[in-house]
């Protein structure tokens, strides 16, 4: 077997093209996909049976089926249609590059609402119950409490939801789009070296993923913080009636 | 249902599917536990081994194993049975590439499980094994392994239907699988969004049926949970 790095060196740029390109599918479809899942989740986190119905069918269509069908049934699917090829959607959904954005987001929606879900049953009720008793209206309550709450109990949750969504962007190559995969299925194409590209391509989307990973353990330590606080001690000598028996208590 | 006489050729399909899917469960098994039992040994070399295992295969896509292998297993392979001085032509077909790339992935998350699952288990149940009187392996085998099991099958049940969407990427390479014969049928039908909605039905049923699997092997694998219902 013969190892060429110099051919690593030299396609190396294009590689980094790749996944400029894969960054920013995840970027704008995990966008979408947040401003999709809010709506979604809080339906889903009625009590109503007929409020809860519709949010539940889409998050089990889209947790149920490989990632590759939902694209496939976007970029090939949807030109089955005629109504659809003559609408003012069709020069978007003639591209690759959106139809890829359109599957990834509704993708991570159903993951993503499913995860604010959990985190906002997570709430404790007591926090809710103080608003309530503040007279916060049920819009308010959602604004104030209910949403940035389960922002911050999500947050380690939605990290890995990234990164399994930078992984299955590896999908948009199946639809001729250059991303990092494609790049390199190209580079392959021409080269002829499978091995030496698919580990370059590896390692930058190992790359990608330690951002991710260190971009999230920063959000989670600035939202949560509450939960990284450390008081000073009190000093010993404190007249006792100034002391809190809440944090003697440690 | 005759869908214009391709039902047959998605049910094939389908076939494969479930093929893949299991040959893989089981390779990948082996490898989370292998993984898990390096994770918690004592000798530091295999749990650096089995750390950048699980790191490493994590954090890459399956479509990029998948390619890898297929595309670069036979060079890899060559190349190492040329140092036993094996040098005839190997190749490695769609389906063995799907399941060592599947099984890989899915054995790297396995060890997580796994190794959560072990480290629940009181050191006491051990002791005791030993106590009266069995072998390391057979205290693992007859005590430990059948309480991990329990702990580790829900999130096992996650994974297998992680794995069984994944199944899909083989597609990519030519496995003859629900995908491909679905393609198959759209290039003569002319009709992408019914064979992908047929599909995506078909892998709906398959996800719905795991679940139940899994909480049936639930049930099955926690006695104590079940004499409590009566």
């Amino acid at each position: 077997m013969t190892w060429e790095w110099d051919v690593i060196w030299k396609y190396f740029p294009r590689l980094l093209e790749g996944a400029w390109l894969t960054m920013e599918l995840v970027l704008i479809s995990g966008l979408i996909g947040i401003a999709l899942a809010i709506p979604l989740s809080l339906m889903r986190a009625s009590t109503r049976p007929w409020v809860k119905a519709l949010p539940f069918a889409y998050i089990y269509f889209f947790r149920g089926t490989p990632l590759l069908v939902q694209i496939f049934l976007v970029y090939y699917g949807a030109s089955q249609f005629e109504a659809v090829r003559e609408s003012v959607f069709w020069p978007m959904l003639r591209q690759p590059y959106w139809c890829a954005i359109i599957a990834f987001s509704l993708n991570t929606a159903a993951y993503s609402a499913e995860l604010f879900r959990s985190a906002i049953q997570a709430i404790p009720t007591g926090e809710i119950e103080a608003a309530e008793a503040m007279g916060m209206s049920k819009t308010i309550q959602i604004r104030r409490i209910i949403l940035p709450r389960a922002f911050g109990i999500a947050l380690p949750a939605y990290g890995n939801e990234v990164i399994l969504m930078l992984k299955g962007s590896a999908l948009a190559s199946t639809i001729t789009l250059l991303d990092l995969t494609g790049m390199a299925r190209t580079i392959i194409a021409r080269t002829y070296t499978p091995l030496e590209m698919f580990l370059a391509a590896g390692v930058v989307y190992l790359a990608i993923s330690a951002l991710i990973i260190a971009l999230f353990r920063f959000m989670e330590y600035r939202f949560n913080r509450y939960q990284y606080y450390h008081h000073s001690d009190t000093p010993a000598d404190l007249d006792p009636q100034l002391r809190d028996p809440h944090i003697d208590l440690k | 249902m005759d869908l214009q006489g391709f039902g047959h050729l998605l049910l094939s399909g389908t076939w494969i599917t479930i093929q893949l899917a299991l040959s893989s469960l089981l390779v990948g098994l082996v490898l989370g536990l292998t993984g898990a039992a390096a994770k918690l040994s004592k000798n530091r070399i295999a749990r650096w081994l089995a750390t950048g295992y699980t790191t490493l295969v994590r954090g890459l896509p399956e479509l990029l194993l998948v390619l890898t292998i297929y595309f670069g297993g036979s060079q890899l392979l060559m190349w190492i049975a040329g140092g036993f001085g094996y040098t005839e032509y190997i190749e490695i077909g769609p389906f063995v590439a799907g399941v060592a790339a599947l099984s890989i992935a899915f054995g790297a998350y396995a060890t997580e499980v796994f190794r959560m699952a072990m480290m629940e288990i009181p050191k006491g149940q051990w002791e005791s094994g030993l106590a009266c009187g069995m072998s390391t392996p057979r205290t693992f085998f007859r005590i430990i392994l059948p309480q991990v099991w329990r702990l580790a099958i829900p999130g096992l049940g996650n994974l297998f239907q992680v794995l069984l969407k994944d199944t899909a990427l083989v597609s990519v390479v030519g496995l003859n699988d629900i995908m491909r014969q679905s393609q198959v049928a759209i290039s003569s039908t002319k009709e992408p969004f019914t064979f992908f909605m047929v599909a995506a039905f078909i892998y709906l049923l398959l996800t719905a049926a795991t679940t139940g699997f899994t909480m049936f092997m639930e049930r099955l694998a926690n006695p104590a949970a079940r004499g409590n219902r009566g």
